[in-house]
């Protein structure tokens, strides 16, 4: 794919230092403890899921956007994570119920440890699943690629269905309400982190470089396969820990909730968003999972659903219209870059003559 | 009943299944064959061709008068329907693309798939719908102890027939060599003076036919069907036609028989839980130690 280009301009933003993510993340918790109280409980949930989306998105962009594979089994691999990290809490809870924190007033720091634990621990069942399935089947090419991972989905569905432990068809209720506000947001904070910073290192370039030409790369010595492999295991850990927040948050699970349609709509986010931009996944993460709910009371009047029309014929129209998405391959660093561009351009160069090493 | 019939009655079964997925499969070998391009939206216009089906037969009332007429006017109706369908596809999703990176082009064949299902439940609504049996059910044939429905007889003759005509089709006819050419080489067939868009738009109709009839055949064994009902079906289809090799277009048969069989007596004999994950245990396992299929042509990779 010759449209993307390769070089990725190294963002000059103070994204690089540690601190402005440690420091969005305690915003994160000055929310979570003195102001999600006061939101309506609605929004609050659309809130909810546009983080845990936003997770999902830019976790499925380092297969589908930055190493050019085209998985369409995402909602496999998040219910990997969401059923293991409910049975664990779940199991624990019934042993120690104290844990929940009934008189405490909520689950204390107990609960905080159960929760990360299950969340890595579903995280880490789903990356052994996207090595499973990423092993054999990453040495095909694109369509035979999205065929085996839309399998690979419809089977873990399968066995999920009779699965008695998780119960089945009926689905798994009473999963103890673990998942905050603060929790969704530092998961995605950490996503976004991680993935941006494995994306922009030498590393990182090895995924980029499948992407561009698997040929080329192949022929300068990056082992193609495994390179594809790592960014599939990623992507799925991180797709089981959103499974896993999700879980705790909605505390009911069942088979139906993780099918095509909902890799489905993954999928489009990153699309839309632009493959091969966190920035991309992250705003299209937040629009569609408004959009859904802004579609809903049309989808009460007339009893039909239209949201997946609607998806559906939204991707048809960006892949023969704007292929590259809203973003493209950029980031919020990069055109944040471009904009102080265009305001030294437009103020004369004195103003922003401190930026002469700046690049176009 | 002896384990000898239950042998026969489940090889039976399995061949009327089989020779549905392989009327499928055979569009998305063609399609495959000619453009390297996975159609997704195969199995829907599989579905679009059973509803077509079930409207013209409810139109003119042919439940109430079944014949064997009555089938063929009713697959011929469908068989219309969904080459136009399969041209309208091709013309307006799959031709701008024809020069786009093809991930590109799989996304818009899944978005077309999508848009197909959900736009069939809000036209035909989400319920399934009753195909009416436009075709007497009769006594069947009954060998001993073995029983052949008659509705299997008719699936499995008028999947023949199909095949061998678009056998003569691709072999025998200008229209099949044209196709062949575009199939080894896009540019060269061009240069040849062979109006590559044209025939490319022919496969698309041929094989959105093939999944018309196919469709039909499907509501005389099934008479349930939904809009949803064409994804599973043309996901086995393709498992089908990458069993057989894609491309190939006896290999397609083939494959397809042989999931269905494979179906078959996995419901049988086993357990009918997994059934539909079988195809892509089948798809894995096929992909790992034969990429290229029973019968497809290994090519080698130019730089």
């Amino acid at each position: 794919m010759t449209t993307h280009p390769l070089t990725h301009p190294q963002s000059k933003t103070g994204l690089q230092s540690l601190w402005v993510w440690i420091a969005a993340v305690a915003v994160v918790w000055i929310f979570q403890f003195f102001f999600v109280g006061y939101v309506d409980p609605y929004y609050f949930s659309i809130v909810m899921y546009s983080g845990i989306n936003a997770t999902l998105a830019v976790s499925l962009n380092l297969v589908n956007g930055f190493t050019g594979q085209f998985s369409m089994g995402h909602a496999g691999f998040m219910s990997v994570g969401g059923y293991v990290s409910a049975l664990t809490t779940s199991l624990v809870v019934a042993k120690y119920p104290g844990i929940m924190g009934v008189d405490a007033g909520g689950p204390g720091i107990e609960g905080a440890i159960l929760l990360v634990g299950a969340l890595f621990l579903g995280g880490l069942v789903a990356s052994l699943a996207g090595f499973l399935v990423g092993l054999p089947s990453l040495r095909l090419k694109g369509d035979y690629l999205a065929i085996v991972t839309l399998g690979f989905g419809e089977i873990i569905r399968v066995i999920v269905l009779n699965l008695n432990v998780v119960g089945g068809a009926r689905g798994m209720a009473n999963i103890p309400a673990l998942t905050n506000f603060g929790w969704v947001f530092s998961v995605c904070i950490f996503t976004v982190f991680t993935i941006w910073r494995i994306v922009n290192s030498a590393h990182g370039r090895r995924f980029l470089s499948v992407r561009e030409d698997e040929i080329a790369a192949e022929a300068m010595g990056v082992n193609t396969t495994a390179v594809k492999v790592r960014a599939f295991v990623m992507g799925a850990f991180f797709a089981g820990v959103a499974g896993g927040l999700f879980a705790h948050y909605l505390r009911y699970l069942n088979p139906q909730t993780f099918d095509f349609n909902r890799s489905f709509e993954i999928v489009i986010m990153v699309v839309l968003g632009g493959m091969g931009s966190i920035t991309g996944s992250v705003l299209a993460a937040l629009l569609l999972t408004v959009l859904k709910e802004a579609l809903r009371p049309l989808q009460e009047i007339t009893r039909l659903d239209f949201r997946m029309v609607i998806y559906s014929l939204m991707l048809i129209i960006l892949m023969l219209n704007k292929p590259n998405g809203l973003m493209g391959t950029r980031e919020i660093s990069d055109v944040y870059q471009s904009f102080r561009e265009k305001l030294r351009v437009r103020f004369g160069a004195n103003q922003g003559s401190d930026q002469k090493g700046a690049k176009k | 009943m002896g384990i000898g019939v239950e042998f026969v009655q489940h090889l039976i079964n399995g061949f009327s299944l089989g020779a549905i997925y392989a009327l499928i499969a055979l569009g998305y070998t063609m399609v495959f064959g000619i453009l390297q391009l996975i159609n997704f939206a195969h199995g829907e216009v599989f579905m679009l061709g059973a509803f077509a089906g079930m409207y013209f037969s409810r139109f003119f009332n042919l439940g109430a008068h079944p014949s064997f007429w009555a089938l063929i006017a009713t697959l011929f109706f469908s068989m219309a329907t969904c080459g136009v369908v399969g041209f309208i596809i091709e013309k307006f999703a799959y031709r701008p693309l024809r020069k786009s990176p093809r991930i590109n082009v799989l996304i818009t064949a899944v978005g077309v798939s999508l848009f197909l299902q959900f736009s069939g439940q809000l036209l035909f609504g989400s319920d399934p719908k009753f195909f009416p049996q436009i075709i007497e059910a009769g006594h069947g044939f009954s060998f001993g102890e073995i029983r052949v429905n008659t509705m299997q007889v008719v699936v499995m003759v008028i999947s023949l027939v199909l095949m061998a005509i678009l056998q003569t089709i691709i072999f025998k006819t200008r229209l099949g060599r044209a196709m062949r050419a575009v199939s080894f080489n896009h540019d060269n067939a061009s240069l040849m003076g062979i109006p590559t868009d044209k025939v490319i738009s022919y496969t698309f109709m041929l094989g959105s036919s093939l999944a018309g009839a196919a469709g039909v055949l499907f509501g005389l064994i099934y008479p349930k069907i939904e809009p949803l009902m064409g994804s599973l079906p043309g996901l086995k289809a393709f498992v089908a036609a990458v069993l057989g090799g894609v491309g190939n277009v006896a290999g397609a048969v083939v494959g397809a028989i042989t999931l269905g069989l494979a179906e078959e007596f996995l419901v049988g004999y086993v357990t009918p839980t997994f059934k539909d994950a079988l195809a892509f245990a089948i798809l894995i396992l096929i992909l790992l130690f034969k990429p290229t299929g029973l019968f497809g042509i290994r090519r080698t990779e130019k730089v």
